[in-house]
């Protein structure tokens, strides 16, 4: 099964790009908080978002 | 710290916004018709093109690539700029992006209905179509990292990633799997052959479930469900942990498509292992989305948009139960090649990915035309007609499948198969069938009020082109908020993602070839590769897409010998290129078609009459007729071609054998129509259907070959 030799190397870098992505975002402190960054994303571009959170009918 | 002032283009939200609601109806009214046709298997009326086997991976191809795709596109591109806090990269890649992607489902859309597929679900676009994938999905990459590189944010949250893992996984499933030797412009053979090229197939098919269908859509969840709710997500370290532990799970989980297949037993353990892993993952998602809105319930009640965010994520937490359900061996001996299957991914499809999709649609529009939606009255109908859609489509599948599999392997007392006519049990489902269509009806009649509802929407707003935003720079640019600089500072990674590209498509096409030829040594000598008729007559049976709803794999259960005849071996397979296992039994089983003391044989002049009327030899048959392979004549003028890229892929055809293909092939086209005109059927040799026949009658017969001869050397 040359197949899944080939797999599993091509598994096992795709794996290992991802835990270096792993490592690197660690490092560089992404997870040093991890509650700030979920309501932050709520403050976004207010402006745009209409009046209502939902609109009640139709416009006349 | 000053403010950078920047804006947000939603020009390219709008276009692929519009685009994934146009495939959608596209995609969705082509499985409507599918699911007719095995209600009514006269319905395409003879024309080739509209037969299932071409139109079902039309139908599989628009909902996943064109629908869902564009879907994730248009969720990415609007919020990954929002959340990065800069626009997007380019807008000149972003265009090429959406126009080459357009253009690929078009070309998908000329190609399969006309027969053009490589015969790999999901995968089943020809070469160039794939080459251009890949090429849009490198500049959809490209724009994605460089706007994240580019950010004003420190942090990037928990979507980006997402989105990340989307692009370099699917970038890697795409090329490994797709890599093909042509033989013309439209034609190619799979690299891999046999079980190598199910394991391949199925490492991708799973992965693009995953990747494609997934990842992104979890992203968007991350996005859209605390946008729409305006609260946090329920935790976002649990919403980390998932994400790193689903894409280092899912990528191994491939092999659990062919459980008790010819696949060696340890890769299908691994499979079932990490399968079942992925519940932990899975569930995370699940239980992060659906507590986000712990405290907002009341919102639930008023919006549609959150209905429909919450039934999505339910389905996905429904169907990621179902799904190692399903990877363990005992159950999947019951429900594989059943209908069980269709319900599974549809619970998924209609449910997560559509729900999601219809909900951040709701969402968008509003606010891209700075109005309020038309009519949530009409948006809460297209809920309900989604939902209850969403059930009668799945349920009765879940019976038909149960039912399919009981009655395929029950014996009578005696220890004869209970219902050995294969169609006793396909009758016994056609009414589930039915209510699959209402199903689907329902669900197809919601998107109608959505898009009747979105456009008033537009037309009561205008269209905010660009967004404006301001933000500081992100620290370590602070010093350097020169254009050009910060340019630089991008191209060593730009550098680094075109080398990986380069690197991986290099290593791989040099590399797979020396690799997989040498295990085309066949471990049973009397398999011996297709003769150049046979060789056709499997090209007209990839072309039809048979495989559609026949499989080529006996599992070795007593049922399926009985059956069938012997179970399939892996050595058996190798030298087809690709391999035709099927994921689903329509109609029955085909690897032993050709064996003359087996269960099923049936003389030629039986295939002609069968391939001509179905409903002749077995009145109740849902198959439709293929009188086009009757009247057709057989183009085998590229038959030379054919046999020396299976030599170039190792199949050991004698030196020079490309030359004398064409003999071969009229010789033995002569024979089986010099045979059916015995029979009195008036046929000329070199019709499709006797190229067809040749190949369904060597079907599972090599092994049970005693003379010891070769089946394409001249006797």
């Amino acid at each position: 099964m040359s197949a899944i030799l080939f797999l599993i190397v091509i598994g096992i870098i795709v794996a290992a790009g991802f835990l270096l992505i792993f490592i690197w975002a660690v490092k560089s402190g992404q997870y040093d908080d991890s509650y700030s960054p979920s309501v932050r994303m709520l403050f976004d571009n207010e402006e745009s978002i209409p009046d209502k959170e939902e609109p009640l009918k139709k416009k006349s | 710290m000053e403010l950078q002032k920047f804006t947000y283009d939603n020009k390219i939200t709008r276009l692929f916004m519009n685009a994934t609601i146009l495939w959608g109806i596209v995609g969705m009214l082509v499985g409507l018709t599918i699911a007719l046709e095995l209600v009514f298997p006269l319905m395409s009326g003879g024309i080739s093109w509209l037969s299932f086997g071409r139109l079902r991976p039309l139908h599989t191809n628009a909902v996943i690539f064109a629908f869902v795709g564009n879907g994730l596109f248009t969720g990415i591109y609007y919020s990954a700029p929002r959340l990065l806090k800069t626009p997007m990269f380019s807008e000149l890649l972003g265009k090429i992006h959406f126009w080459g992607w357009q253009l690929i489902i078009v070309a998908a859309a000329l190609t399969l209905p006309f027969g053009f597929t490589v015969g790999k679900e999901y995968a089943e676009l020809e070469w160039p179509i794939d080459i251009a994938i890949a090429l849009i999905w490198v500049v959809f990459g490209i724009n994605l990292i460089m706007t994240t590189v580019k950010r004003r944010t420190k942090h990037i949250y928990v979507a980006i990633w997402f989105y990340i893992a989307t692009f370099v996984t699917v970038a890697v499933l795409h090329i490994v799997n797709s890599i093909n030797i042509p033989v013309s412009l439209l034609k190619s053979y799979p690299i891999y052959a046999g079980v190598q090229d199910a394991l391949v197939q199925w490492w991708y098919g799973h992965n693009a479930v995953a990747f494609f269908l997934t990842t992104p859509y979890l992203g968007m969840m991350y996005y859209f469900i605390p946008k729409a709710a305006n609260r946090p997500v329920y935790s976002y370290k649990l919403s980390i942990i998932h994400f790193w532990a689903l894409i280092f799970l899912y990528i191994w989980a491939g092999p659990h498509h062919l459980l008790y297949t010819a696949l060696p037993d340890w890769a299908q353990a691994l499979g079932v292992v990490f399968s079942v892993m992925l519940i932990a993952p899975s569930w995370g998602g699940m239980i992060n989305g659906l507590l986000t809105l712990r405290g907002a319930w009341d919102k639930v009640r008023e919006s549609p948009v959150l209905k429909m965010f919450v039934v999505a994520v339910t389905a996905y937490g429904m169907s990621t139960f179902e799904g190692p359900l399903l990877s363990l061996k005992s159950v999947n001996a019951i429900s594989h090649f059943t209908d069980w299957t269709i319900a599974h991914v549809h619970i998924g499809a209609l449910g997560w990915n559509g729900m999601m999709t219809f909900g951040m649609l709701y969402w968008l529009f509003p606010r891209i035309y700075k109005t309020q939606l038309f009519s949530t009255k009409l948006a809460n109908i297209h809920f309900w007609l989604a939902t209850t859609g969403m059930l009668f489509f799945a349920i009765p599948l879940y019976f038909a499948g149960f039912a399919q599999s009981l009655m395929w392997k029950e014996f009578t007392a005696d220890g004869y198969l209970k219902y050995p006519n294969f169609i006793e049990t396909v009758t016994q489902v056609i009414p589930m069938y039915g209510i699959r269509i209402l199903g689907g009806t329902l669900y197809i009649t919601g998107v109608i009020i959505m898009i009747f509802n979105l456009i008033k929407t537009a037309n009561a707003g205008t269209f905010v082109a660009t967004e404006d935003d301001e933000a500081p720079a992100l620290e370590s640019h602070a010093s350097v908020i020169d254009k050009g600089h910060r340019t630089l500072e991008g191209k060593p990674l730009l550098f680094t993602l075109l080398a990986l590209a380069a690197i991986l498509i290099g290593g791989i096409i040099e590399f797979v070839p020396m690799f997989m030829v040498k295990s085309n040594i066949p471990t049973i000598s009397s398999v011996k590769p297709y003769t150049p008729l046979e060789l056709e007559g499997r090209d007209i049976y990839i072309r039809e897409g048979c495989y559609n709803c026949h499989s080529q794999m006996i599992r070795p259960f007593r049922s399926e010998v009985e059956r069938y005849g012997d179970y399939t071996k892996a050595g058996e397979t190798v030298y087809d290129h690709p391999f035709q296992f099927g994921s689903k039994r329509t109609g029955p089983d085909l690897a032993r078609e050709g064996v003359k003391t087996g269960p099923l044989y049936k003389p030629n002049s039986w295939h002609y009459n069968h391939f001509f009327s179905p409903q002749k030899l077995v009145a109740e048959s849902i198959m439709p007729p293929f009188p086009w392979l009757i009247a057709n004549e057989l183009d085998y003028s590229k038959i030379s071609k054919k046999i020396s890229v299976m030599q170039t892929l190792g199949v050991p055809y004698p030196e020079g054998y490309a030359n004398q293909a064409k003999d071969e092939l009229l010789k033995q086209a002569n024979e089986i129509a010099q045979g059916l005109r015995n029979e009195g059927i008036d046929v000329t040799d070199t019709k499709e259907v006797i190229a067809l026949i040749a190949y369904i009658q060597r079907l599972g017969t090599d092994i049970h070959r005693t003379d010891g001869s070769s089946a394409f050397t001249n006797k």
